[in-house]
């Protein structure tokens, strides 16, 4: 909202303005000083090692063997190798798979849903049902995933009880399934609160007279709802898609496998790199991913500049 | 009056269904470690203590949960006093290229994932000797926490007013001093929240930890745990259901006491 009279432009050499531009009077120096240290820490083990692995992309590192003492420069032959394979290819379409079913799909819908049911509600049914949403979220990754070995155990695991199919391997015969249903389960909390927050938005008045003028529950969430809180979608839709296309987790519950039928890229990257030792090109992968949360994330900041 | 009624019943199997699906994977750990031979079923628990006794005399449960805590704890030191040093500095002075190095920050931290870093991030520890090393571990993950923390708090540091600044500095106290005796005071909710999103997102970190320390004696719990139910043979679901609900504990205990200190508020980058 632009002023309409907005005061005069500060100038840093007036020193009727200094205390107000500089308050503790830190000085330029000293403020330096205050960034340096953080910023060492960031450039040292975040931004060095986004551009050393596009170094080591270019390598034939290994962990162990000739090349790990004396490495070559081997150009784009990590990368050419990585899109003439056929393991990293379907390994992208895995994990596409896994961004769609879980987050696009089971984390927005089930998230906008329970926030859309409970967002008259107040008291002990919303309590219970955020409540066992969120503590999905926050529980530690290792437990949750050890939880769901558990409930998909083929011979006493709960889901199979429940169903009376006794002996039904499903980590085996449908990991990604698994893994999506699994994903889904653990990262619903951040829709469902980002959501709820963005319906508080949603004047009553507006949701009021469309009920009066007859809209069923759908119209109104298409023709008032969805009118308001379409950045939300969009925030929502970039991050969880940057999360879980570099989630980690699926490796705790499956590990890629049966013969590397849920490995997602993140898994593919750890397996081939530190796992079969190829770094050079582990590290290829990993410019890759880079790249592809690159620009995610730069459609993100231009949204979130083009909402100021 | 009939099409209301079927709203109801549909809102409740609905609801009924959500509770179920989000419900009965958590049954486990609830009713094992009270049982006294646990399986993957779930049971009436007979509320025995023998499986605590194990933890406790198990070599490795209970000290990687030290190990996790001095990770925690350790970060969230670091994070903390190095993000709000440098936030007041940026909120407070006009640096060169200030608005691009925030631009940069918040780009960078949503990009470098640790899936993305992992193949450099354990060639650098290498060179540097710092496999093993829980320092090493600690140092790692601030400079992948901070530029995220930096952003949090410098938003409350811009929503503080300078004049009691200006009044200590009148004064006569030092930069030093007045961060330490005004601004921190002024941003304590701010810096609690860094705090707290901190530990939580290490505690909770399986990777970093997984790929970089490789002496069983100090790795944290998270490595522990599925170190338990992979490594050979039948695993030990006495040690494993009490160990989980153990090492779940703190984080539940930490976000009631946040959400009841200060209400539940939603931070967009809350978890990583």
């Amino acid at each position: 909202m632009a002023q309409a009279t907005s005061p005069p432009e500060a100038r840093d050499d007036a020193p009727a303005r200094r205390y107000s531009v500089d308050a503790a009077g830190l000085g330029r120096l000293r403020a330096g000083a205050f960034v340096a240290p953080a910023l060492a820490l960031i450039t040292v083990f975040l931004v060095f090692p986004a551009l050393w692995v596009i170094y080591l992309g270019l390598m034939n590192y290994r962990l162990t063997g000739v090349e790990a003492v004396n490495p070559k420069i081997v150009g784009a032959d990590n990368f050419i190798k990585a899109i003439s394979d056929p393991a990293f290819w379907d390994s992208t379409w895995l994990t596409f798979q896994f961004v769609l079913g879980s987050a696009v799909i089971g984390q927005v819908v089930l998230g906008f849903s329970i926030a859309w049911m409970l967002r008259d509600r107040r008291g002990t049914l919303k309590s219970v049902v955020e409540g066992l949403v969120i503590l999905a979220w926050i529980l530690p990754g290792a437990v949750v995933a050890f939880l769901w070995v558990a409930l998909l155990d083929r011979d006493s695991g709960t889901l199979n009880a429940l169903l009376g199919i006794p002996g039904f391997p499903w980590l085996l015969d449908h990991p990604m399934l698994s893994i999506i249903i699994f994903n889904t389960w653990r990262g619903t909390a951040f829709s469902m609160m980002l959501y709820g927050a963005a319906l508080g938005n949603v004047p009553p008045s507006h949701l009021e007279s469309a009920r009066l003028a007859g809209a069923s529950g759908w119209q109104q969430l298409r023709d008032v709802v969805f009118p308001h809180i379409r950045g939300h979608i969009l925030t929502n839709l970039l991050l969880i898609s940057l999360w879980t296309f570099n989630d980690f987790s699926p490796f705790l519950l499956t590990a890629g496998g049966p013969d590397g039928k849920s490995e997602v890229l993140a898994v593919h990257v750890y397996k081939v790199a530190l796992q079969g030792g190829d770094l050079g090109y582990g590290a290829a992968i990993s410019t890759i991913i880079l790249l592809i949360n690159l620009v995610v994330a730069v459609f993100y900041l231009r949204l979130l500049r083009s909402k100021k | 009056m009939t099409r209301f009624v079927a709203g109801r019943i549909g809102f409740y199997t609905l609801i009924a269904v959500l509770l179920a699906f989000f419900t009965i994977p958590l049954l486990w750990l609830a009713t094992a470690p009270f049982t006294s031979d646990p399986t993957y079923e779930v049971r009436m628990p007979d509320f025995t203590s023998e499986n605590f006794q194990m933890i406790i005399d198990h070599p490795y449960a209970l000290w990687s949960l030290v190990n996790s805590l001095v990770l925690a704890v350790g970060t969230a030191v670091l994070v903390v006093v190095l993000s709000a040093l440098a936030a007041y500095a940026l909120s407070r002075v006009r640096l060169p290229g200030r608005d691009a190095l925030l631009y940069a920050l918040l780009l960078l931290s949503s990009i470098i994932t640790g899936t993305a870093a992992m193949v450099p991030l354990f060639q650098l520890a290498i060179e540097l000797g710092l496999i093993d090393s829980q320092t090493g571990l600690i140092l790692i993950l601030s400079g992948g926490l901070l530029p995220a923390a930096i952003f949090m708090i410098k938003d409350f540091m811009d929503s503080t007013p300078k004049s009691y600044e200006e009044s200590a500095r009148v004064f006569g106290a030092s930069p030093l001093q007045i961060v330490r005796h005004v601004v921190v005071p002024l941003v304590r909710p701010g810096l609690a929240t860094i705090a707290v999103w901190t530990i939580a997102n290490v505690w909770g970190n399986f990777l970093m930890p997984f790929l970089l320390l490789s002496d069983v004696e100090k790795q944290p719990a998270a490595v522990i745990m599925y170190t338990l139910y992979t490594e050979g043979g039948q695993a030990n679901l006495k040690v494993l259901s009490t160990f989980g609900l153990l090492y779940s504990v703190p984080v539940v205990l930490m976000y009631l006491f946040v959400s009841k200190k200060y209400g539940f508020r939603f931070h967009g980058g809350i978890k990583r």
